[in-house]
């Protein structure tokens, strides 16, 4: 579904030369988890700007279903971790939702029924007619999340959706992510620096380097489909996946060069 | 109903004294220049009848309401042109600096020149005093868009003149309305003395020949009545501010309550 | 960057002096109405070396600075006392909101009669429009006086000058500043608005002079003056109020009055 080749991206400006990715090339199939996790300051914002067509990229290319990336594709959604600057707060829940809808040739009938159909699945059906900021941080975020799922994106594209909230709501959101991959079968890029919360919710972590960033390991995770904040985060498999990221991570930040490996951990 | 009632009369105590004090203190005045207010008041409805409505205020009114409007458009079109481009805005900055801080009376004589002393000039001269306050605050306001905001529109394919309408022009509202709040009290002003300097009727034109004419009585009420346009028209402004802006004004509550 | 904007910012006011000129030239207005920039600035040269244009210069500047500084005075007093005793600010809302709007140009006729073209006429108008500037100001910026910082204040029993001078003011100088370049501004338009209509001497009579006598390039040379001026007005409150903002810690967006 998504294929990002060579990805390169070089920042010039004011005679000082900024390399933040050097060379990525990973793929996400159609219907995947996948979470991006790298130290600090590593260029993940970077790489998934470029993925969502929001930055040209100096070398590579990035293809969607096929099609190469210019600008941002009508198939993408994207989900920004700034949920109070990503809302529009002179308009009401609703018309946030609907808004990106209004670009697509939609039927004002059609439109009204993804958006009570998002608002629901994120469980803030009785708040299409407040404004954003009467709302809580996470209810905002579950907003800019329905906005999202009422664009009916091939590819949900997520910037650290979840650093700006606290730990309950934190919880909260990443099981209904988890819950809404599974219902609609979307393909998710999830960036985060959070190890536990990539671990907890991929199907698939990609642990990426210190910038300029490389793609450090690709790896598998093999925990049940069926997760839950309580059984899942104490399970032993967790915590050995944990710490093998966790480990990759620290040797990522001291520069280390490991080998790149794409199999999974031995048990 | 008490709090109601109490309301009512801290809004309406200190008018009434003063008004009460002014009324008395002038009762018996034999100073040409202040009459008493009773005088005044009874003078009111004998100077401003019918005819002097229709033919001085409601061409003065319209005159500044054609030249607010023209200066409205024209700015918010041309500042969000400007704000929109950063080399355009770094090209027109020095120049609209300068012409910003021309004090606006100034353009009068240069006005009647062009324009003659009709309407016209002083349509045109209300409407190029107005149209600098409106023209660099959307400039501010439009340069001034939220990154992610502007992101978050590209991301989702929100483009051309729905991005204008849906996330630049809302964003840039309250700057917006800040310049036009400036740019009302200027028009008044504009309004007023461009009837003083040259015209055959109006609010301006009217009150300077009562004084010239030394019927104090009569300018009395003439200053009472641009006043009240003066207090009108803010008003007027205000209910426009608070239902457009409304927004704003919820979130700037929200971010006070959460500080 | 900063180069590249200063760079672009010459070619624009270069660009707008060009066309100044060449308008005119080419007969696209006419050279009676609109001079060129040529002659415009030949005539500022004749200007500048008459006495009497300095003369009233100094009259201008002279009714500027004396009316913003008794309305900045007067504001600041008028705007602290409304907000600290209690009640008074509740009891004054009212007519504050009506008095504000009020266009003080309706006040010449009233000038002329008490004052004729004497100083007091240009203080008249400017006071009065400049004043509201400020005092709105003020009563916002103390509006936004930390009630938690005041609470610690009276607790440990600092007296009421020593909570206006430690807690208050602090507070509410960024808004001062913002009053201060508002009225400055506003103070200038009306001390020329009180020449040119009055008559009092300065620029703005100066530059009625010019129009009734038909000197036009005059007239345009002192109209760029009152630009100038007011530039360096703006520019300078500007400054002023940027390093009043500097050391205080939160800088905010200007209010909308």
């Amino acid at each position: 579904m998504l294929d990002v080749r060579g990805l390169r991206k070089v920042y010039e400006g004011s005679g000082r030369r900024v390399e933040a990715v050097r060379d990525l090339t990973f793929t996400v199939a159609a219907g995947e988890l996948v979470c991006l996790v790298g130290p600090s300051g590593c260029g993940k914002t970077t790489l998934l700007k470029c993925v969502g067509g929001l930055l040209e990229p100096t070398a590579g290319e990035v293809f969607l279903a096929g099609r190469k990336v210019d600008g941002p594709p009508p198939g993408m959604a994207f989900v920004f971790q700034e949920y109070g600057r990503s809302l529009f707060p002179w308009m009401r829940v609703g018309q946030n939702v609907e808004l990106p809808l209004k670009q697509k040739d939609l039927g004002k009938a059609r439109r009204r029924e993804l958006v009570a159909d998002a608002l629901a699945s994120v469980g803030l059906a009785d708040a299409a007619g407040a404004y954003p900021w009467q709302l809580s941080g996470g209810m905002q975020q579950r907003v800019a999340i329905a906005r999202a799922l009422a664009y009916e994106p091939e590819v949900l594209l997520m910037d650290e959706p979840f650093a700006a909230v606290d730990a309950q709501t934190r919880a909260d959101l990443e099981d209904l992510v988890r819950r809404l991959w599974r219902e609609r079968g979307i393909t998710v890029l999830f960036v985060t620096h959070d190890i536990d919360e990539a671990v907890y919710l991929g199907e698939r972590v990609i642990v990426l380097s210190a910038s300029p960033t490389v793609v450090r390991e690709q790896l598998k995770v093999d925990l049940p489909a069926e997760r839950d904040q309580l059984s899942t985060r104490v399970a032993p498999r967790f915590a050995e996946l944990r710490t093998h990221v966790y480990e990759r991570i620290q040797a990522a930040k001291r520069g280390v060069a490991t080998a790149k490996t794409d199999t999974p951990p031995p048990h | 109903m008490r709090r109601l009632l109490l309301r009512l009369v801290f809004v309406l105590a200190l008018p009434v004294v003063l008004v009460a004090v002014w009324w008395v203190s002038s009762a018996g005045s034999e100073d040409v220049y202040w009459p008493p207010l009773r005088t005044i008041l009874e003078t009111f409805p004998d100077v401003w009848t019918g005819e002097r409505w229709r033919g001085d205020v409601l061409p003065s009114v319209l005159r500044l309401t054609a030249g607010y409007a023209l200066a409205a458009v024209v700015g918010v079109a041309l500042g969000t042109l400007i704000g929109s481009y950063r080399r355009v805005r770094a090209v027109c900055e020095p120049v609209l600096e300068f012409l910003r801080a021309v004090p606006p009376p100034v353009l009068v004589p240069v006005i009647m020149l062009f324009a003659g002393i009709g309407d016209t000039m002083k349509i045109v001269v209300i409407a190029s005093g107005c149209v600098w306050p409106v023209l660099l605050n959307t400039v501010e306001g439009v340069r001034a868009v939220d990154a992610v905001m502007t992101e978050t529109a590209r991301s989702y394919g929100i483009t051309g003149a729905a991005r204008l309408k849906d996330v630049v022009l809302p964003s840039a509202g309250p700057q917006i309305f800040a310049g036009l709040r400036q740019a009302l009290s200027i028009g008044i002003i504009l309004m007023v003395i461009s009837e003083m300097f040259a015209a055959s009727n109006g609010l301006g034109f009217t009150i300077v020949q009562f004084q010239r004419s030394f019927a104090i009585p009569d300018m009395w009420t003439g200053i009472l009545l641009l006043g009240l346009l003066g207090f009108v028209l803010s008003v007027l402004f205000q209910l426009v501010e608070r239902r457009a802006l409304g927004w704003y004004h919820g979130l700037r509550a929200a971010a006070r309550r959460s500080r | 960057m900063r180069g590249a904007n200063a760079a672009l910012g010459a070619a624009g006011l270069a660009a707008f002096l060009l066309l100044a000129e060449a308008v005119p030239r080419l007969g696209l207005v006419e050279e009676d109405y609109f001079p060129p920039a040529g002659r415009i600035a030949d005539a500022l040269g004749t200007e500048i070396t008459d006495g009497a244009f300095w003369t009233a210069l100094g009259d201008t500047l002279t009714g500027w600075a004396l009316g913003l500084a008794i309305a900045v005075g007067a504001g600041i007093v008028a705007g602290v006392v409304l907000s600290t005793v209690p009640y008074l600010r509740e009891a004054t809302a009212s007519t504050i909101e009506f008095l504000r709007p009020i266009p003080s140009v309706a006040l010449i006729p009233l000038a002329v009669l008490l004052y004729g073209t004497e100083l007091e006429s240009v203080l008249l108008l400017v006071v009065y429009a400049s004043f509201w500037q400020v005092l709105i100001q003020v009563l916002y910026g103390v509006q936004d006086v930390d009630p938690v910082a005041e609470e610690t204040a009276r607790s440990y029993g600092l007296g009421p000058w020593a909570r206006i001078r430690h807690v208050l003011w602090p507070t509410a100088l960024p808004y001062v500043m913002t009053g201060v370049r508002l009225a400055a501004a506003v103070a200038l338009i009306l001390t020329i608005t009180a020449e040119l209509v009055i008559g009092a001497p300065g620029l703005g009579a100066r530059i009625a002079v010019a129009q009734t006598s038909q000197a036009v390039p005059e007239m345009y040379a002192l109209i760029v003056v009152a630009g100038l001026l007011g530039l360096l007005i703006n520019v300078g409150a500007r400054s002023v109020e940027r390093r009043a903002l500097a050391w205080h810690q939160s800088v905010r967006g200007e209010v909308a009055v």
